[in-house]
């Protein structure tokens, strides 16, 4: 199973304030950990929505914003995606990530395919089908 | 669930305890397990540490809460155990005092923090005995998955579809070998470290291919031991950076796994490399695939087998359709493999890549040689890989008794039923397109 680990955005990460070179040190020490494991497969951080965009999409219109956006907790600064046995393992492991001060982080399933079930078909295979029909 | 391994019933919230430990044991018990073998020179020993320890967590973790950093927790309950028994032996043998003596003033949690660096060499020592050539490739794989991966016997025995006791008798009777032969807790040097090291590779690759093509059984696929085994490359690839074949059986998996949504159809049946769909492939896989295939082209002038067979893999994944796939340079690979690696079946794929590259009558000569081959005998995709080339030379009713042929051989069901609809696909064009 593949899990994203999601690390919330703060007032700090928003104002484009950089971590702390212990900080750095301590993040580095953690993901040769999680890579010495084998189930690091990707990890990044973002820099804050000041220089991203929101795309909404409403009946047929679509709505560009451009950032900052003002719902901190809602953020996110940055990810990993790794692998696990359980979602217990992953908590397991990120119980000892490198966070203070009230950092949230959140660990979400990443979907496999046998989690679309019939869904996969026929429809989205038709939309694949003509997809792949554009790369040509 | 939980009462079965010892806890009182009133855990608070104890599903999650009961999984929190099950992982900590899969995270911590290979480190500790290396540690402790290191310090008993006896891995069987070191594995009974690990795991009185973990009964003592069991029993004090529910009620007393999950230590802070439960991996120097477990660490220093197992040496202090292994510290009795060395003493325990001593008044018998008054001998190795100076080791006890030793090994107990280091047991502090610094201790076990600040010597990560020590415990690589120790996870590399004991990956080299589970693959030592005195015990059988059986049991490298079971002994692999259980003290290097961290898996429970039960967990062994559901993927490979035996019985619990069985894998346990394995480990057993392994690690008793291992004991009686005293096989020494290091890393062999010289020419001796690159034959033990093909054997882990080779004994990861099993453990890959039992979950990528699985040989007995109804699923095709069993993504648990491809995770399993791509944990275990990716754990090796870091204790051994500078060999080039880690990174290339590394990059092997990785782009052949990333085929993994592709493979299987919406019944369960296999699907072709060249009719799989190729959006279904994980793109971070392939991309993972062809960094680990760097490393290895980086390290090397001449790659070995596995970087070979993940370039051809890298070949598949940089053509976005089929048609687009470059076949000079697979079958040019491919030639390369079969020097490095001339086996029956290294020379049926080139087979089926100069087929492709050169025509359908080219890869039929190369596999008609290879007809009186005795290891491919019971091997179904000789036939398989023959009637597909007889078919498209419009050799219909030969390529349909090649077919039936191959699925006769096919152990896997799904293997079975795909090719017989092959044999009746070739049936049908018999009848409706017949041959002058």
């Amino acid at each position: 199973m593949r899990f994203a680990v999601l690390v919330k955005a703060s007032k700090e990460s928003e104002a484009g304030v950089l971590p702390s070179s212990e900080m750095l040190a301590e993040m580095g020490k953690f993901n040769e950990q999680l890579a010495k494991d084998g189930v690091l497969l990707a990890a990044d951080g973002l820099q804050s929505t000041s220089k991203g965009a929101r795309l909404r999409f409403d009946g047929g219109r679509t709505t560009v914003t451009d950032g900052p956006f003002t719902e901190t907790k809602e953020l996110v600064a940055g990810f990993w995606i790794v692998q696990g046995k359980s979602k217990e393992e992953v908590v397991e492991r990120f119980t000892h990530a490198p966070f203070d001060g009230g950092q949230v982080i959140e660990i979400r399933q990443v979907f496999e395919a046998e989690d679309f079930g019939e869904n996969l078909t026929p429809e989205i295979r038709n939309l694949e089908e003509r997809t792949r029909e554009h790369i040509k | 669930m939980l009462s079965s391994r010892g806890f009182p019933d009133t855990v608070v919230d104890s599903g999650d305890l009961h999984g929190t430990i099950a992982a900590i044991w899969r995270i911590e018990s290979p480190k500790l397990i290396a540690r402790l073998a290191r310090m008993v020179r006896d891995v069987g020993r070191a594995e009974d540490l690990a795991q009185d320890a973990f009964v003592l967590a069991l029993s004090q973790w529910p009620d007393e809460g999950i230590p802070r950093n439960p991996g120097a927790w477990l660490m220093t309950v197992a040496k202090r155990r292994a510290i009795d028994q060395i003493r325990r032996d001593d008044t018998i043998h008054r001998k190795n005092e100076r080791l006890a003596h030793e090994l107990s003033v280091s047991e502090s949690e610094a201790d076990f923090a600040s010597s990560y660096e020590e415990i690589d060499d120790d996870m590399l020592r004991l990956m080299f005995v589970a693959c030592h050539p005195v015990v059988s490739r059986e049991a490298h794989v079971a002994l692999t998955l259980k003290l290097i991966g961290g898996l429970t016997t039960a967990e062994i025995a559901r993927a490979f579809l035996t019985s619990e006791t069985t894998i346990a008798q394995r480990i057993v009777r392994a690690k008793r070998t291992l004991a009686e032969a005293r096989v020494p807790f290091e890393v062999p040097t010289g020419f001796d470290r690159l034959r033990r090291l093909s054997s882990i590779l080779e004994t990861i690759y099993l453990i890959f291919n039992e979950g990528y093509a699985a040989s007995a059984g109804e699923d095709v696929l069993r993504p648990e031991l491809v995770e399993d085994a791509l944990r275990l490359g990716r754990m090796l690839a870091a204790l051994m950076p500078d060999e080039s074949e880690v990174h290339g059986l590394v990059a092997l998996m990785e782009i052949q796994a990333s085929r993994m949504r592709a493979r299987v159809g919406p019944s369960g049946e296999p699907v072709l490399l060249l009719d799989q769909d190729r959006s279904k492939w994980n793109r971070l896989l392939i991309l993972r695939g062809r960094n680990a295939l760097m490393q290895a082209e980086r390290l090397t002038g001449s790659l070995g087998p596995y970087a070979l067979q993940a370039a051809i893999a890298a070949c598949h994944a940089r053509a976005a359709t089929p048609d687009q796939t470059n076949w000079q340079c697979i079958a040019a690979l491919y030639d390369a493999l079969a020097r490095r690696m001339p086996t029956p079946v290294v020379e049926l794929n080139r087979a089926v890549a100069i087929g492709m590259a050169v025509g359908p009558q080219a890869g039929l000569d190369i596999v008609d040689r290879l007809l009186d081959e005795p290891t491919l005998q019971t091997y179904h995709l000789l036939p398989s890989v023959r009637a597909d080339l007889l078919f498209k030379l419009d050799r219909i009713s030969e390529a349909r008794a090649e077919f039936e042929r191959a699925a006769s051989l096919a152990r896997n069901a799904r293997d079975r039923t795909f090719l017989l609809a092959r044999a009746r696909e070739g049936a049908q064009k018999d009848l409706s397109d017949p041959l002058p």
